[in-house]
């Protein structure tokens, strides 16, 4: 392609940008501030963007605090992942009339046709976080096709982080915090001396299309080291850390340890962490009828191993108890998933941690069950159970 | 991931997996107190195939859909077998239907039975309760092909005599060449058989260690105690395939509901060689 | 033709117990064949012999007034019924009923107990044998009253 591989776009151009998507029948979604939080959402232009906040993160709180500056992208992730657009948390898969004899007759499956969607503001973590949930939808036995049409043609606007959030752990998990591929654009947001545009990797043709119309500027040395500078920065700020060095093994082999008693005692089984999770993708179905049962409509809801209905088979519940779920819950993000699907289930983008109305931290659990078997090893073995 | 032990026919639904299908109820059979077998007939395709083990998911009227092995044999694809225990709202449901009762059918899912390890060697069926419904389709399936096997033995543990399913099946089980060795945990004194646990017939039916190929099914209690027994006879682990149950949903590996440790059972299983997940279900509230 | 001695033998419940002993307990033991409908004996009737099947079958059975007979267990060759023989009161529990013709091999319980008495050694390999037989049949027994095939409650 004619157009260098990194250009700079100028703050005053975003909007241009964001046309030029729309212009091409994209619907924008993106970072807005509501309820005292940054969700996703349509967005029609830069003023929609939380421009001038950030966010204070660390276990159980959150908070968006005024910038001194008017960075467009200046805070870490929110409560919600574009998990929703890949999987809505209801989906309606089928309807039917019931006859006379209870039996479904003219079943019809809505029409799929989802709009052409653009993300705008996608983070490394959080594109590792779909490809993972790509593997797990489109990889089932029987992928159900309505899951691939609703992200078939997706443009992706990455932002590469400016900093780091108090609860991130990307460089653990090695999702981050630069983005690598997956985008069709990133952009590094640089404000210094007066000055804020951003540098604009291409990662796709069509991406190189798009900002073609709008950034003509071939980006110099001086701005792609600034760049990099910016991702070091980040790098080197994360608010916490995993030593994930054969963490399927050590949780393999700790399915019985007292810590899972101990954070039990802490967990509500409110499933916060599994709604803001951006990979968590387990959903449940329900049947509903109208009043006289003459029709029914079948949908798919999210759903959360927290809640005891998750395990039920005949008889009751296999995980009864808070310290089973939990242990599902975690064992499954960072360990079992590998067996099941070939990689982790977590990129390290802290939301867990975050929305933990108690502050559990699934890196603290780690830590606290690695610690023990190193403790464990130095002593022979004679130690009191207590970390 | 767990190996699947066996090749299964390809799912062909024409909707999509999450939308079911219409299958026309042509024969409904009360087995016993609270259990019925109905015969469907699929209305959107010509049949349906399926390989022994598999299992479809089933609801009748918008009642709720459950995952019900199929306990047909898999040579008559025409017909869809499903034996029933009504014990909540779906199953109910699905046992109240009357014969022309269209019910709603997703499926095949799942793996299958690996009968084909046993060619040559002695097959072992263990069943317990209801567990003999999805054993049956390997159960004629070796029937079919008798003389490949060397014995085809059948353990039948069931509560009590009126709670047997097929109990006339079973004697023409036996006369083309099927050990048929049955047994109830209590009886009255009409009852002339065994009584007592599933897991003495192993003993009873002088099973051969090195020669031998266990399948089983039944509460998950039975299969443990089973295994024991089977060990101590020499019959290692890799030797016994059991058929699992979880809280299967969606039967496509994608709602998450039905994990076990590192497998979903839908789509690893439900079908296991014992050396495989045995470490697991010994974990409590895995 | 085959001696008590060769039937006793091959039982699982002797397996292991030496040439001497075999012998020794031998003496209290003699061939027996009961018909099909016979009771071995009835719940409270003195334990004054150990049976081993050889063939055939036998049920245990408790009587309840109102529901007849129900049984508790059978058992074939090559168990052995009962232990109600070893302690006192010496009074059988349960009614044990021919199922199909059954060959026996029974032992005289006082002379077991006498020869055990003489000799600790032969005791012990008694009790060791027998309380094993009793964990499997505990054991299996443990299995039944769970139930496991039952309605364990309301589900999908």
């Amino acid at each position: 392609m004619a157009l260098p591989s990194t250009v700079l776009l100028d703050r005053a151009d975003f909007d241009e940008l964001m046309r030029a998507l729309t212009g091409r029948g994209y619907t924008i979604v993106g970072p807005t501030v509501r309820d005292r939080a940054i969700v996703y959402d349509e967005i029609a232009s830069a003023a929609d963007l939380p421009i001038g906040w950030t966010d204070e993160q660390d276990g159980g709180h959150y908070r968006l605090v005024r910038r001194a500056d008017e960075a467009l992208f200046g805070y870490a992730v929110g409560p919600q992942s574009w998990k929703q657009y890949q999987l809505p948390a209801q989906v309606t898969l089928w309807r039917a009339r019931v006859d006379e004899h209870g039996g479904l007759t003219d079943l019809v499956e809505p029409p799929a046709d989802p709009p052409r969607l653009a993300f705008l503001g996608a983070r490394s973590c959080e594109l590792h976080a779909m490809g993972i949930l790509d593997r797990v939808l489109v990889g089932a036995t029987h992928p159900d096709p309505a899951d691939r049409a609703r992200t078939a043609d997706l443009f992706v606007i990455a932002v590469q982080c400016g900093q780091a959030g108090g609860t991130c752990f990307c460089v653990s998990m090695g999702t981050g915090p630069v983005a690598d591929r997956g985008f069709d654009l990133a952009l590094t947001e640089m404000l210094e001396d007066g000055r804020h545009y951003f540098v604009v990797e291409v990662g796709s043709e069509r991406g190189a299309e798009v900002i073609g119309e709008v950034a003509h500027e071939a980006a110099g040395e001086a701005q792609i080291a600034g760049a990099a500078a910016v991702h070091d920065r980040t790098a080197a700020s994360m608010g916490r850390e995993m030593d994930v060095t054969d963490i399927k093994s050590l949780l393999y082999r700790n399915l019985e340890h007292p810590r899972w008693d101990d954070v039990a005692d802490r967990c509500l089984t409110c499933g916060n962490c599994t709604m803001v999770c951006p990979t968590c993708f387990c959903t449940t179905v329900e049947d509903v009828t109208d009043l006289d049962g003459s029709h029914v409509e079948r949908h798919q809801q999210w759903d959360s191993c927290f809640t005891v209905d998750y395990s039920h088979v005949h008889g009751g519940a296999v995980r009864s108890g808070t310290r089973s779920r939990y242990r599902q819950w975690m064992t499954h993000k960072l360990a079992t998933w590998f067996d099941q699907f070939g990689s982790s289930g977590c990129v390290g983008c802290g939301r867990c941690i975050t929305w933990c109305p108690v502050g559990i931290d699934i890196t603290e659990e780690v830590r606290a069950i690695r610690q023990s078997e190193e403790v464990a090893r130095l002593t022979g073995g004679c130690t009191s159970a207590d970390d | 991931m767990l190996a699947r032990p066996s090749e299964q026919p390809p799912f062909t639904s024409a909707y999509g997996p999450m939308a079911p299908e219409r299958f026309e109820v042509i024969a409904k059979r009360q087995e016993t107190a609270d259990t019925w077998t109905l015969d469907l007939r699929p209305r959107d395709r010509v049949d349906f195939p399926f390989a022994p083990g598999q299992f479809t998911m089933i609801s009748a009227g918008g009642a709720g859909e459950v995952p019900i092995s199929i306990s047909g044999p898999a040579d008559d694809p025409a017909v869809l077998v499903q034996t029933v225990r009504a014990v909540g709202l779906a199953t109910e449901a699905i046992c109240a239907a009357t014969v022309g009762q269209v019910l709603a059918v997703r499926g095949p899912f799942g793996g299958s039975w690996p009968t084909e390890v046993a060619r040559g060697a002695d097959l072992v069926i263990v069943a317990g309760g209801i567990g003999l419904a999805p054993l049956r389709p390997a159960v004629l399936d070796a029937l079919a092909h008798r003389d490949e096997y060397r014995r085809v033995v059948l353990l039948y543990g069931g509560r009590s005599p009126d709670q047997l399913l097929y109990p006339e099946e079973l004697a023409r089980w036996a006369e083309r060449g099927c050990e048929v060795l049955i047994t109830v945990d209590s009886a009255g004194p009409e009852w002339l058989g065994h009584v007592g646990v599933v897991t003495r017939l192993l003993r009873r039916a002088a099973i051969h260690p090195q020669r031998s190929f266990v399948l089983m099914c039944g509460p998950e209690v039975m299969m443990r105690f089973v295994l024991e027994t089977a060990s101590a006879q020499g019959i290692s682990a890799d030797r016994v395939y059991a058929s699992l149950e979880r809280n299967m949903q969606c039967g496509i590996g994608h709602c998450g509901h039905c994990q076990l440790g590192p497998t979903l059972v839908c789509r690893d299983g439900p079908v296991y060689r014992w050396d495989e997940l045995g470490p697991w279900l010994e974990i409590r509230e895995l | 033709m085959q001696t008590i001695e060769d039937l006793i033998a091959v039982a699982p419940v002797f397996d292991g117990l030496s040439k001497d002993y075999l012998a020794l307990i031998a003496d209290c033991a003699r061939n027996e064949r009961a018909d099909a409908g016979k009771f071995l004996f009835h719940e409270g009737d003195l334990a004054d012999r150990l049976f081993l099947i050889r063939s055939g079958t036998v049920r245990l059975e408790v009587y309840a007034p109102g529901r007849g007979s129900l049984a508790i267990e059978t058992l074939e060759a090559p168990e052995v019924i009962g232990w109600s023989w070893l302690f006192p009161p010496y009074r059988w529990h349960l009614d044990a009923r021919v199922l199909v013709e059954a060959g026996l091999v029974s032992f005289d319980a006082a002379c077991l107990r006498g020869k055990s008495d003489a000799d600790h050694e032969l005791g012990y390999e008694l009790m060791r044998r027998f309380a094993a037989v009793m964990v499997e049949r505990l054991m299996a027994t443990r299995l039944q009253l769970l139930d496991i095939y039952g309605n364990a409650g309301a589900a999908v």
